[in-house]
């Protein structure tokens, strides 16, 4: 599995629908949870060098609030759900009554910290489920953790599976935002899912999508 | 003085006299400065894995793993004429991005990766000035061969020199 060369265009279509089902049930968490819509984008596959990975949403200093967790079971990965730092707070001023919306860098009060997390697992869980659901693979979300910190420092640990047998990484992107028209101010947040080399033939096995012809 | 030369994640590169390099978005990556004060030659590695024993690939990338990247160093630099006894070494990164309660092994890959580049130096007799190893925040890194200081950004604290 090490240059994914068995991968055909179909493949890469199966994935993004993966990444479809699974976002699709998250925007729907978190529209829930925030009481208003939440638009998701078109999920986007893609085979990356390492590099590339860690330049992701602009760059490897690009401050970004991260809630990262690791899929246990039968399919295990990496998922990440991102906010550029900015948007992380307006995600937070939109949950919370009452709490301020402060762009400065460096201050989060604990409530950011802790509705940040909750948002990250709601959506993270809820993706999961949706790709158990879909697959009847036994995939478990392990406790996700947060960190505040540049986009490269986060995703390169999230490549350290992965890059043991490759040095690219296929990447699920999913991006959900707000209606654009009602506000210019619209969240984006994305979501990365990593699965580990090994766990694509389990997945595809899964879905009755062979990866050898 | 002209850009700094950027090294990628699991890249190495080199510079020499009057110039300075860069690496940016160490988490648990450690970054690893090798570098002669007579000659001012210098070259830095952006390691991600301790040991290239963990590498499930027929080709190897030497500057992946802490142990071959070390080993790739130093022979390049003798390749370009210093003698090991003059090479000294800087290292930062290594960091803890995410706390967790569970004991997972790749959890801890931070500190395990500075453990096998200290180890990786020992091997050479080269020795460690400075460090600026663990924690739980991500670092941009800059050398300077002029100076041979290790400028160290991080993203909640002021820039600091090592």
């Amino acid at each position: 599995m090490a240059g994914y060369t068995q991968l055909t265009a179909f493949h890469l279509d199966v994935l993004r629908e993966v990444g479809n089902i699974g976002a699709g049930h998250a925007a729907t968490a978190l529209s829930e949870h925030l009481g208003k819509t939440v638009d998701m984008k078109v999920p986007s596959v893609n085979i990356v060098s390492l590099q590339e990975m860690t330049e992701l949403l602009g760059g490897t200093e690009t401050v970004v609030a991260s809630v990262y967790l690791r899929m246990q079971g039968e399919a295990p990965g990496t998922m990440f759900f991102m906010l550029p730092l900015g948007q992380s707070k307006k995600l937070v001023s939109r949950m919370i009554a009452g709490e301020p919306y402060d762009p400065a860098e460096g201050v989060y009060s604990e409530v950011t910290l802790s509705a940040l997390q909750e948002a990250g697992n709601i959506l993270s869980g809820s993706y999961l489920s949706a790709l158990s659901d879909l697959t009847g693979l036994n995939i478990q979300p392990s406790v996700p953790a947060l960190s505040i910190d540049m986009a490269g420092a986060i995703l390169g640990y999230g490549l350290i599976e992965i890059s043991r047998s490759s040095d690219y990484a296929i990447i699920i992107n999913t991006s959900l935002t707000e209606p654009e028209n009602l506000h210019s101010d619209s969240i984006h947040g994305y979501f990365f899912l990593l699965p580990d080399p090994d766990s694509f033939e389990k997945i595809f096995g899964a879905l009755g999508v062979p990866l050898h012809e | 003085m002209s850009e700094a030369i950027r090294v990628g994640i699991a890249e190495i590169s080199y510079c020499g006299p009057a110039s300075s390099i860069r690496t940016t978005g160490l988490g648990s990556c450690v970054g690893i400065i090798l570098f002669d004060p007579m000659t001012r030659l210098a070259g830095m590695a952006h390691i991600m894995l301790p040991d290239s024993s963990m590498s499930r690939t027929a080709l190897l990338n030497e500057a992946k793993f802490a142990d071959t990247a070390v080993k790739a160093m130093v022979k390049n630099l003798e390749m370009q004429g210093v003698k090991k006894i003059r090479m000294k070494a800087k290292i930062a990164g290594g960091a803890q991005m995410f706390q967790f309660s569970s004991g997972q092994e790749t959890m801890r890959i931070g500190p395990r990766n500075v453990e096998a580049v200290k180890s990786g130096l020992a091997d050479f007799r080269i020795p460690l000035v400075a460090e600026d190893t663990g924690g739980d925040k991500g670092r941009t890194i800059e050398f300077n061969t002029d100076t041979f200081e290790l400028l160290i950004k991080t993203v909640h604290q002021k820039e600091y020199i090592i």
